[in-house]
């Protein structure tokens, strides 16, 4: 019989970045009984890593910004697969998720008038991202943390979630272990909130830390939650590339908002050669307009270095397979040459980017305000995820809600830079709240004792094979997966490739059950990577078959094999479930009419 | 660069402990965070260490480096001489838990001891504030800390001194510079740093300041203009004056 502790929650958030911790604020405004559980300290989830700004039409420093405008951009950012009762109530929403944010002590960089500083970003048509310098992530994580310590949250840190139990349809608790001890948990909750992140580590190359193994994203799914537009992983443009330990860290947007340009090993600015057609018309046709741009020039439109995240990672990929990238497999970034622009030059670079160029200067000895930067696309997010009703961000489990990147539907097929950190705050909002209030209208749950047997079982049973002397290393198995994705199913896709994939990533749940881990439960990270695996290789399917399905290349979702984008793809979602035998089953879901209203904001933002 | 070096690193628990040695291939631009990764992969899988953003952002893999309380992804194996072992071991001030894991749960108990922040009336009707860049500059070198806590570590009151009880450390006094000097915040804190929160430990030495990987100016700019407050409200001869007579006024 299995050794664990039952605690009791109204609402258990599981993930504590900034989508979990603004569901947790938000559930005990509500008053009710909240607990959140995190895989790492509180504090330094993902959320810290964001780098240039949350959008929000605060229309400080451009007054023609509005949320229609938003609206459209996220809209076209997302190629129309987005979920647009989402993205209607995002751009609706976010400008006040950050005022409140100021009012609970965050200090965002400032307009002459002493308002919040407000940058330009990849897709958004007006500056509109709030900032504070390169580091908004961290000032946002620890501005909902340290408000959030004083609101009575149970916060079980360094705790993982394994498995969620269900009563009957509805979902009513979970099961995990501390990392410190390798204690087992019982929570028992009527609602539970996942805001897990994403799903990086399913790829060799990332900006994602060893958490985002898609706990969330997998819990939900082997629950009988949905899963939707898993094929569309963005892959960020700049990420380091060398030296070889960097490789996949992010290199901000920011660096191409305040000017700095790709270039080819030939000195060419090689965006300037592929404007897609639908953003033509707000593309700056040469150098001087783009320049003059990214410095507030409300009457020259963006350089084409500020495209789409999906386009300029796959412009940058052309120019690396067609001979022309730097020494070290990616492209040229270089802000140095604003010193032919602005006299102070090295100090504006250092004050607007000071992470980035700690970071150059400290990993790579490379003095950015002297020296252009070698980037390359790294996997950076998950646009697909779990599916839920945009008002309330319940899946299709009753109870089980889903916030932030863990859940699907706001950004479609592509997502824009600052629109993640808008979303934690706005879903995260909505979240917590419509947790609570299940919670509150629902009576109590019970959770099986035999699950529970079965769940510590599985959790423990790659330390017992390590005592039989059987099996295979879980940092061998991570890796190879990675490997696997990272090849079949990447950035550039084929069908004969991604087939390949699927069927490895299938014969390798068998090994993934043999995988065993020396050592005891006290702290031990072969444990805790063996038990993350099952996640990775359920989001890793879900991936492959989506992206095999959707024949066509939208968004992130680039075929080579079917290059264009095809209209009839446009129309639906890409959904995965798991079917009564225990596969997993696609299905393509047609995407509701947009109200006339809505329609009408897209025309008059064409 | 050789092509292989020797980590000694700690290992045990908060009962027992020893440094062991792991010889390890290192190539161009490796941070001492890949050596411990690869260890752990290829020949210890249960090395507990911690770590999240592998980029200096999260403050989650602090320890000591050949006895220097830094982080190890941001330590280069090209600064450090790798003709002898590199030692790396858990941050000393804080109760082992496994290998480099300590028990860093203080911290997160001391903070909630800070009063919260508490903003002035909002300035404009539509509920928000203005503030000037050059008032949030001052403050904005306070909230880039991320929390790594290598300044609770080097710190001779808690380290040696183990005052974790009456003494907040260099991390909370720079968290609640950052309140005090908050252009918006109205709450006074200035009795509980002397009362509570043991301001007066600190003797300045300035370890805190070294170590800060986000080169915080932790003593100067956050620990002596607190230090100057509390001696303002309490050790100013003439506001004692001023307070003992506007006392007798009342008493008449």
């Amino acid at each position: 019989m299995p050794d664990f502790e039952t605690i009791d929650h109204d609402v258990l958030v599981i993930g504590a970045g900034g989508a979990g911790l603004r569901a947790a604020i938000a559930a005990a405004a509500e008053n009710v009984k909240v607990g959140l559980v995190c895989k790492s300290l509180l504090g330094k989830a993902h959320t810290v890593m964001a780098e240039g700004g949350m959008a929000a039409s605060l229309a400080n420093v451009d007054d023609r910004d509005n949320w229609r405008v938003h609206f459209a951009d996220t809209m076209r950012g997302g190629q129309y697969l987005n979920n647009w009762r989402m993205a209607e109530l995002h751009a609706k929403e976010a400008p006040d998720r950050v005022r409140e944010l100021e009012a609970w002590g965050a200090l965002f960089d400032r307009t002459p008038d002493g308002r919040i500083l407000q940058r330009n970003f990849g897709g958004h048509r007006y500056p509109r991202l709030a900032h504070v310098g390169d580091r908004t992530g961290l000032e946002m994580i620890r501005t909902l943390q340290d408000h959030a310590v004083y609101l009575g949250i149970d916060v079980h840190m360094e705790c993982t979630v394994v498995t969620l139990f269900k009563d009957g349809d509805r979902v009513s608790g979970a099961f995990g272990y501390d990392r410190e001890r390798g204690r087992f948990k019982v929570f028992r909750a009527k609602a539970i909130v996942l805001a897990t992140g994403g799903i990086g580590r399913a790829f060799s190359i990332t900006s994602n830390s060893w958490e985002y193994t898609g706990d969330g994203q997998s819990l939900a799914y082997h629950a009988g939650a949905v899963l939707q537009d898993m094929e569309f992983v963005q892959f960020h443009p700049t990420g380091m590339v060398w030296p070889p330990s960097v490789k996949g860290i992010l290199v901000t947007e920011g660096v191409r908002g305040e000017g700095g340009v790709l270039t080819n090993k030939n000195g060419r600015r090689f965006m300037f050669d592929d404007i897609p057609e639908n953003y033509r018309s707000q593309t700056a046709d040469n150098e001087e307009e783009g320049w003059r741009y990214t410095q507030g020039d409300k009457n020259a439109r963006r350089p084409p270095e500020l495209l789409t995240r999906d386009h300029v990672a796959r412009c940058i990929v052309r120019e690396v397979r067609e001979g022309r990238g730097s020494p070290h497999g990616g492209v040229f970034l270089d802000i140095a040459w604003i010193k032919a622009k602005l006299p102070n030059a090295a100090e504006h670079i250092k004050k607007k980017l000071p992470s980035m160029y700690h970071q150059f200067k400290q990993l790579a000895d490379i003095d950015i305000t002297t020296t252009p930067m070698e980037v390359g696309p790294t996997t950076h997010y998950v646009m697909g995820g779990i599916r839920v009703d945009g008002d309330s961000q319940m899946s299709t489990v009753p109870g089980l809600f889903a916030a932030g990147e863990c859940a699907a539907g706001l950004h479609g097929a592509n997502r824009l830079g600052g629109n993640s950190l808008s979303d934690l705050l706005v879903f995260g909002k909505r979240a917590g709240e419509y947790a609570a209030t299940f919670a509150r209208e629902r009576g109590a749950v019970t959770i099986d004792k035999g699950a529970v047997d079965d769940a510590s079982r599985f959790a423990l049973a790659p330390l017992e094979r390590a005592g039989n002397g059987s099996g295979d290393g879980p940092y061998q198995i991570q890796h190879k997966l990675q490997g696997i994705m990272q090849e079949g199913v990447g950035i550039v896709r084929r069908d004969a490739e991604m087939r390949k994939a699927l069927d490895a990533v299938l014969a390798m749940e068998q090994e993934a059950e043999r995988v065993s881990v020396p050592g005891n439960r006290e702290y031990n990270p072969g444990w805790h990577t063996a038990l993350d695996l099952r996640n990775l290789l359920t989001i890793s399917e879900a991936i492959a078959r989506a992206a095999i399905d959707r024949k066509e290349s939208r968004g992130g979702h680039f075929r080579d094999d079917y290059p264009d984008k095809d209209p009839t793809y446009g129309t639906f979602n890409t959904t995965l479930s798991k079917a009564a035998d225990g596969s997993m089953h696609l299905e393509r879901i047609p995407i509701p009419p947009m109200p006339a209203e809505l329609k009408a904001v897209i025309e008059e933002n064409k | 660069m050789s092509t292989s070096a020797t980590f000694r690193v700690w290992r045990g628990d908060e009962t027992k402990g020893e440094l062991v040695d792991y010889k390890t291939p290192v190539s161009e631009g490796m941070v001492v965070l890949d050596a411990i990764h690869q260890i752990q992969a290829e020949q210890a899988n249960d090395l507990a260490v911690r770590w999240n953003c592998k980029a200096g952002k999260c403050g989650s893999c602090s320890a000591e480096i050949n006895g220097k309380p830094k982080l190890m992804c941001m330590t280069r194996l090209s600064e450090l001489p790798l003709d002898k072992p590199v030692t790396v071991e858990p941050m000393r001030s804080f109760k082992p838990i496994r290998d480099l894991v300590t028990d860093v749960s203080w911290n997160f108990r001391v903070k909630k001891e800070i009063k919260p922040f508490k903003p002035r009336t909002p300035d404009a009707p539509d509920g928000t504030w203005r503030m000037a860049q050059s008032d949030v500059d001052r403050v904005q070198e306070f909230r880039k800390c991320i929390e790594c806590f290598l300044c609770q570590d080097v710190c001779h009151v808690l380290r040696d001194h183990k005052k974790h009880e009456e003494f907040i450390g260099p991390r909370f006094l720079v968290y609640a510079a950052a309140l005090e000097m908050h252009p918006l915040d109205v709450e006074d804190r200035v009795a509980d740093l002397k009362r509570e929160h043991g301001i007066g430990y600190c003797n300045i030495t300035k370890c805190c300041t070294k170590v800060c990987p986000e080169s915080i100016t932790i003593t100067d700019n956050a620990i002596i203009p607190l230090k100057e407050r509390v001696v303002d409200e309490f050790y100013d001869p003439l506001g004692k004056l001023v307070k003992i007579f506007s006392r007798r006024k009342k008493d008449a």
